[in-house]
């Protein structure tokens, strides 16, 4: 953590030279060449407006899932994930067998289906990234490449990680995924490459364009499941905070008290 | 000590010499703007092509901490913004990978003899999801043709 | 007592650049496959996102805790006042900074961006066990390079005991460092244990000692130098002693284990269901690595046979092996248990589904590569014996040092630490 505030200060001065040449750059995310052929039309890409101040933590973002309301056989969250985090660009190795690139392949956000032993009762969810407060992923890094946002988003800066792997070891949800293979045709919005690690970061970009939810939310919400509800857990009114109140809920693994940005109901 | 002192006026020396070649080496390099890129119309990139072409790689790593670690996208440098205005388009308006060794990056890198990694991970052409209504407008004024697929294996896009 | 006097290892010029030349082809080898790993990608070998560490960590981190235990003869030397094992101490430096430099060549070349390793020396995230072992680990490899000099130097001489002592709290942290890598992992059960890092301290002297008995042996039958039968003698029963202890604590850490209820599971699994985990436990942890090598060197006629010294010291670091596969691999394996009390019956991501175990192949690079790291320490061994005055001309029972021990025969071992 330390070093992330430290890097920050670093480029605190840059940004505030380069803020006023800002403003002509943003129509470029719009798209190529709309700012040359178009002067003068007011521009939009798909999202809002792209963040121009650091993130705080005046925000703190986090998911609740409700698991009386994940289907069954469904996989539209994950789907999505794929879709959106570029996740299904990575293709089988030709020599490799189908059982061994399913372990090795990534995984953001995945299907759980429990029964519990005394009851039986069946229980649906996903799993992803529980972006913990106190993150043992966070912890081990050597590198301090793993590390969390001011909003509460815990990633993997990937100009940092070394491929060591130790956050996989040490988180407690089995979050992380390793790129095992080379990678080609990464999306904009998504670098990734081999070699290093990645996993959930309640899609970051979103976030940073100012979207209103995650791709799995959306899908979710598309399937007519709204099992999953995204925001803010420092507003009191946000929608997820007031579900919150609504419903019992609980962290997986509290006893760990890592104080986990995802959390559960009925589980 | 008097050695000490010979050997570092040696290596000050020296590192003059190292620095005027580069300067006379930037003044020759050749424009590796690549024709049909928007930034072949432009008189400059975000700075003077001089500052740029000296200090481009300064620019994106301080960017990419503040893009990274406190999430500003909307700077004025950033790769992203790099690929959308160098990159040029083929006969059939298919993106042409930035880093190839005949495209802007790739073929000033290989000159440069600069190893050129950025892209292992990063796009080398815009893929993007599809834009709104307006900008795809602008974009087909522009010629740039829009059902261009990306590599992404006939999926999705 | 006579003057200890070290000479160059002199076997015949064929032989040792054909022992140079074996050493060289498993470490070409070793790096042949530290290429094919990092051009391929990690999915030529068996590691995926369930089973995290290897094949290579396993040879990694017994080299690791090997070295500090190879040194610890040297520090029973010096800082225990144990004469007999002063000879003895200068192979024993060699040997500690050579495995040390085999090991984490192994851990280096196994990074998913080795060539950023410059990143990982300018930024340090000091909450990280990890980042502090970096420094344990070179700090480790300056006192013993230092160490090495206050015994052969004249001038140094003055500073033996103080730099001893250092380099023994060195080491002690080292090992301890490297056992916290695992130990601060409260996500996995297995490791979730405050055994653990004296269990890797005893199990550092059992292989480290075990390596050194086995190099000892070897370079002196070589060149036709004796090891006396009371060098030789102390030097089993030291090993006895500590494979013992290792029993001790293996069997302590499952007492405790099966003493706490959240993990009966794991001990279940592991003691009994776990396949290939099971098997290497009781065969290769408990039985190769500590019961038949001790029925060895107790036995009253074998323990006398030089080979079956060396036959037991081969065993140890077998069964050193087998302990670290169980533990870094089998641990990963054991799918954590995020939900208690229920069963998973379906995942997108090996979750451990009806209890399972996470699929884990070794393959051939990753083997070769963690081979290719035990070829780098020897070969650093087998140039610095040669070119530098490491070993004792001999170790006779008429030239080292008597030993306040040597009138109780079957007196114990001195105690290390
Ligand atoms: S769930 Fe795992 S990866 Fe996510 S913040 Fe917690 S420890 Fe890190
Ligand atoms: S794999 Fe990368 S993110 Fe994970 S601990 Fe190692 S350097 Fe940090």
């Amino acid at each position: 953590m330390g070093k992330a505030t430290e890097m920050n200060d670093k480029t605190d001065r840059t940004d505030q030279a380069i803020d006023s040449g800002r403003r002509e750059f943003i129509g470029v995310a719009a798209g190529v060449g709309a700012a040359m052929v178009a002067p003068g039309v007011i521009l939009h890409a798909v999202a809002a407006t792209p963040r121009s101040q650091p993130v705080s933590s005046d925000v703190r973002w986090g998911l609740l899932v409700d698991t009386a309301k994940c289907a069954d056989g469904c996989s539209a969250c994950v789907e999505a994930c794929n879709e959106e985090n570029g996740l299904n660009l990575q293709t089988k190795p030709e020599r490799e067998s189908d059982l061994k690139w399913d372990a090795q392949k990534s995984v953001w956000i995945r299907k759980v289906k429990l029964q519990d032993n005394q009851t039986g009762r069946i229980t649906n969810l996903p799993m992803m990234c529980q972006h913990c407060e106190h993150p043992p992923c966070v912890d081990v890094c050597p590198t301090g490449a793993s590390f969390k946002r001011a909003d509460g988003i815990v990633m993997v800066d990937r100009h940092l990680c070394i491929g060591c792997r130790y956050c996989m070891m040490a988180c407690p949800y089995k979050a992380r995924s390793f790129i095992h293979d080379e990678l080609q045709g990464q999306l904009t919005a998504v670098p990734r490459g081999k070699g290093c690690v990645e996993s959930c970061n309640l899609c970051v970009h979103r976030r940073d364009y100012g979207e209103a939810s995650t791709a799995c939310v959306d899908a979710c919400a598309a399937e007519g499941h709204h099992a999953i509800v995204f925001g803010d857990l420092k507003d009191p009114n946000s929608p997820i905070n007031q579900k919150l109140r609504e419903l019992p809920s609980r962290q997986i693994r509290e006893d760990l008290e890592l104080n986990t940005g995802v959390r559960y109901s009925g589980v | 000590m008097a050695k000490a002192l010979l050997r570092a006026s040696l290596v000050a020396v020296s590192l003059v010499w190292v620095l005027a070649a580069q300067t006379v080496l930037a003044a020759e390099v050749k424009r590796y703007v690549v024709e049909g890129s928007r930034a072949a119309e432009l008189d400059s990139c975000v700075e003077p092509t001089e500052r740029m072409r000296r200090m481009h790689f300064e620019f994106i790593k301080h960017q990419r901490i503040s893009t990274v670690h406190q999430g500003i996208r909307g700077t004025k440098y950033s790769l992203e913004g790099c690929v959308d205005c160098h990159i040029s388009y083929d006969a059939k308006s298919q993106p042409q990978p930035i880093n190839r060794s005949d495209q802007f990056c790739g073929a000033c890198h290989a000159y440069a003899a600069v190893d050129l990694n950025c892209f292992d991970c990063h796009a080398s052409i815009p893929n993007k999801p599809d834009l709104d209504a307006e900008a795809q407008a602008a974009h087909r004024a522009a010629g740039v043709d829009l059902s261009a697929p990306s590599d992404r294996n006939g999926e999705g896009h | 007592m006579k003057r200890i006097v070290y000479r160059e290892w002199r076997i015949p010029p064929q032989r040792y650049w054909s022992i140079l030349g074996v050493l060289a082809a498993v470490v070409g080898v070793g790096a042949l496959a530290f290429g094919y790993m990092e051009h391929q990608g990690h999915w030529v070998t068996g590691m995926n996102n369930s089973v995290v560490w290897g094949t290579p960590h396993v040879f990694a981190v017994f080299l690791i805790i090997s070295a500090s235990g190879a040194l610890n003869i040297a520090s029973i030397g010096t800082v225990f006042h144990k004469p007999i094992y002063k000879p003895l101490g200068r192979l024993s430096g060699l040997l500690a900074v050579a495995l040390l430099m085999g090991g984490l060549l192994v851990l280096v070349t196994d990074l998913g961006r080795p060539e950023r390793l410059i990143v990982a020396m300018t930024h340090y995230n000091f909450s990280s066990i990890f980042a502090w072992n970096i420094f344990l680990y070179t700090g480790f490899m300056a006192i013993v390079i230092a160490y090495l000099w206050t015994m052969a130097d004249r001038q140094g001489g003055p500073f033996n005991r103080s730099v001893g002592i250092l380099a023994l709290v060195w080491r002690l942290a080292l090992t301890t460092g490297t056992g916290s890598i695992f130990g601060f992992i409260v996500a996995r059960q297995a490791f979730d244990a405050a055994i653990l890092a004296p269990m890797f301290v005893a199990m550092s002297f059992a292989y480290g000692l075990a390596v050194f008995i086995l190099v000892l042996m070897f370079a002196f039958d070589d060149e036709g130098r004796p090891i006396g039968p009371r060098m030789l003698r102390r030097l089993k029963n030291l090993l006895a002693l500590f494979v013992a202890i290792v029993l001790y604590f293996t069997l302590i850490y499952h007492l405790t284990n099966l003493y706490v209820a959240e993990n009966d599971a794991l001990e279940s699994w592991l003691l009994l269901k776990g396949g290939i985990y099971t098997f290497l436990f009781w065969v290769g942890w408990v039985l190769i690595g500590g019961l038949v090598p001790l029925g060895i060197l107790y036995h009253p006629q074998l323990s006398q046979d030089r080979r079956w010294i060396a036959g037991a010291c081969a065993l140890v670091i077998v069964g050193g092996l087998a302990t670290m596969y169980v533990i870094i691999i089998g641990s990963q394996a054991f799918p954590i248990q995020m939900f208690p009390g229920r069963t998973v019956l379906e995942s997108g991501f090996f979750d451990g589904v009806n209890g399972q175990a996470a699929p884990y192949w070794p393959t051939i690079p990753e083997i070769l590569l963690g081979l290719g790291g035990v070829g780098v320490g020897l070969l650093i061994t087998v140039v610095g014996v040669r070119v530098l005055q490491f070993l004792p001309e001999s170790l006779a029972d008429d030239v080292v040092p008597i030993d306040e021990e040597t009138l109780d025969e079957s007196g114990s071992a001195p105690k290390p630490a």
